[in-house]
């Protein structure tokens, strides 16, 4: 259940949009189902009193879509911002990704936001489903309703939340929280653990099933290339779909490689992904050495900081000690 | 019609896969999947695999051809093997209907050989759907749930499986299973067929109607000034095609090796930015021309081409898996809505 409702974001951006502060507003758009949500641009206060809608289901990081959007107006542009989709947010306009003075901010409390596919994978069939403190009630079409524990059918990303802070915005809906001590990486630790044939086998056996729709690239805010080395012909990398495991695995590790600094751990490309292959992990691996190698780092945290991997100084470790300080798991 | 006990499905795919390599759909940590049958996989109880059953008529990449130099020659190598008999078990409705929409592509002429050897050894097991979903749509499509097409089509009760041969080769198939099977009369199916069909008439998408589009309508919709919004958020990812079970587009390349060339043919989606480029540019230049391509393909270029059928088998997959949850649904709804 979130703490703002729906009414609060809806009179904000009417606010906005009546005064001819912004012209657009980046939110939310119902669909056919309860879970069903679509990231939409709405023009009017009569279009967000009927189609926009705020609840446990708005997972979607906005972020990315500001590149596009500033593009194509001189006009303000009201965005509704979760705090982990601030992260992101800072990281485009250190990157000089999208002009900041075309974009009111508005900064949202989030409780966390449910996994429509665990919900499914309990439901056969779904009708509604609505939220009773720490429950989640669905309604199906066969087996009356289904009384679910909400951290049940939380994402990893929302279990292990890093950050309840929103480090930007212009204007903040509901209450800041504080940055998270979270146990974001235990799984990535329970990874490192593994023999190297372990862990090569456990990847494999993910990446195996990657069907190369690139959603997890598509959908990802450090993902912004004009075009991306996978989509030109002329690279000699191009594959839309892979030959053999082995290119599967070169695109996602090149992926990683390539945002590794940048990645703030939305886990949008946990959360796209039609093939459940849990992507975000990689990204933590880069991140937790990044830490552990240079000092604590979130990429995002401020606007204009200097990514450790892309600053170098003497003092930095060399690649023999990075070896080892990983435990040779590096 | 012949019938086996739920708790005999195991000495039933024995028999089966004796006719042929099984593949049945089983449940992973990322859902449901066919798998080559083996003694202790057990039949998944999802309604349907998250990828379609296209992929064993339709790879996501295969290879074509070699082609090996010497000199100043070059040898062309055919590296297609015989394709086995093979039973797919399983399959729902609409995803039978896609192999009809995918032949009416592959079969025509010229007649693509690759897809035609496997087409023609394959066996189909159908299975009607007890438990439809919410995003099911099929009958807006003229597909019957309850009474999926194939070579044997199957009906599931609490404790019984039921087996009727609709073809040649599924009678052929029921007669090899006859020693695990028995007769059986077509009450409880019967029964069966009135509950799905008072399920289907209940789905929130039941009043869907295609009746707008079909042959045609090209210039109807063309230009209509919804597809700004409706493709406003899309990502230009390949999910929806990939899923779909009758998305049949590819592109073909070659492969320098080091020791030669091979020639593979993959997936390709219209969604994708580099997707049919010309040597006079790419043709569809913004994401909304891209995603306008891929509904009038399902909805109007593929029924005018083909005798009124579309192209879209309501399977729901693209509802369940577009990253951000825009599909054909809210295309129809949209578009069909604004013609008078």
């Amino acid at each position: 259940m979130q703490e703002i409702k729906r009414e609060i974001l809806i009179s904000k951006a009417s606010e906005m949009l009546n005064s001819g502060a912004v012209d657009r507003v980046l939110g939310w758009k119902k669909g056919e189902f309860d879970y069903d949500i679509t990231p939409a641009i709405f023009r009017t206060a009569d279009e967000l009193e009927k189609e926009f809608v705020w609840n446990d289901f708005c997972g979607a990081n906005f972020s990315k879509y500001l590149v596009k959007e500033t593009g194509k107006s001189e006009n303000k542009i009201l965005v509704f911002l979760k705090p982990c989709d601030t992260y992101s947010f800072n990281q485009l306009l250190t990157e000089h990704r999208f002009d900041r003075e075309k974009v009111y901010a508005v900064g949202v409390s989030c409780d966390g936001m449910l996994d429509a596919g665990r919900i499914k994978a309990a439901a056969d069939g779904i009708s509604a489903v609505h939220e009773d403190g720490d429950k989640v009630i669905v309604d199906t079409l066969y087996d009356g309703s289904l009384t679910l524990d909400r951290t049940a059918v939380l994402p990893d990303r929302c279990v292990n939340c890093k950050s309840k802070k929103h480090v930007a915005y212009d204007e903040l809906l509901g209450s800041d929280g504080d940055v998270i001590d979270s146990a974001r990486f235990d799984e990535v630790e329970k990874i490192e653990k593994m023999t190297p044939d372990e862990r090569f086998a456990f990847w494999q056996n993910e990446l195996s099933r990657c069907i190369r729709c690139n959603a997890c690239r598509d959908v990802c805010p450090a993902c912004t290339c004009e075009k991306c080395v996978f989509d030109n012909p002329n690279s000699g990398v191009e594959n839309k779909a892979a030959a053999n495991s082995f290119e599967e695995k070169m695109f996602h590790v090149i992926r990683a490689f390539h945002v590794a600094g940048r990645c703030t751990d939305c886990g949008e490309c946990s959360r796209v992904c039609p093939q459940h292959i849990p992507l975000h992990l990689l990204n933590r691996k880069f991140i937790k050495d990044i830490d552990n190698f240079y000092g604590e780092y979130q990429a995002g945290a401020e606007v204009g900081s200097c990514a450790p991997i892309v600053n170098y100084t003497t003092e930095d470790l060399e690649p023999g000690e990075a070896v080892e300080r990983g435990d040779g798991n590096a | 019609m012949r019938k086996v006990s739920l708790d005999k499905l195991d000495l039933l795919f024995s028999a089966i896969s004796g006719a042929g390599t099984l593949y049945i759909p089983v449940d992973t940590e990322a859902g449901s999947k066919y798998e080559k049958w083996e003694s202790g996989k057990t039949l998944s109880n999802a309604l349907n695999t998250v990828r379609s059953a296209k992929d064993f008529f339709f790879p996501q990449t295969e290879n074509l051809m070699d082609f090996k130099m010497e000199g100043k020659s070059i040898e062309v190598i055919d590296t297609r093997s015989e394709c086995e008999d093979f039973v797919i078990f399983g399959v729902r409705a609409c995803d039978v209907k896609s192999f009809e929409v995918l032949d009416r592509v592959f079969l025509a002429d010229p007649v693509d050989s690759y897809y035609k050897n496997r087409r023609d050894h394959a066996v189909i097991v159908s299975m009607a759907c007890t438990k439809p979903r919410e995003t099911c749509f099929c009958g807006t499509f003229g597909i019957d749930a309850a009474n999926p097409d194939g070579d044997v089509v199957c009906y599931k009760t609490d404790d019984m499986l039921y087996m009727d041969a609709k073809t040649e080769k599924g009678a052929k198939l029921l007669e090899k299973l006859a020693s695990v099977t028995e007769e059986s009369d077509d009450t409880a199916v019967n029964e069966q067929k009135k509950v799905i069909a008072e399920r289907l008439a209940k789905l929130p998408l039941a009043e869907l109607s295609a009746e707008a589009f079909g042959s045609g309508k090209t210039s109807v919709f063309f230009d209509a000034p919804e597809w700004k919004e409706l493709s406003e958020s899309c990502l230009g990812c390949g999910t929806c095609t990939f899923v779909c079970p009758t998305c049949q587009c590819y592109d073909i390349k070659d492969f320098n090796t080091g020791h030669g060339v091979k020639r593979f043919r993959c997936w390709d989606s219209c969604m994708y930015s580099e997707f049919t480029k010309m040597s006079a540019g790419q043709p569809r230049l913004t994401q909304l021309e891209r995603f306008r391509q891929r509904f009038m393909h399902k909805l109007v270029y593929y029924p005018t081409n083909n005798d009124g059928l579309f192209s879209c088998v309501g399977c729901g997959r693209c509802l369940e898996k577009c990253p951000i949850q825009m599909n054909i649904v809210k295309v129809m709804k949209k578009l069909g809505g604004s013609i008078k």
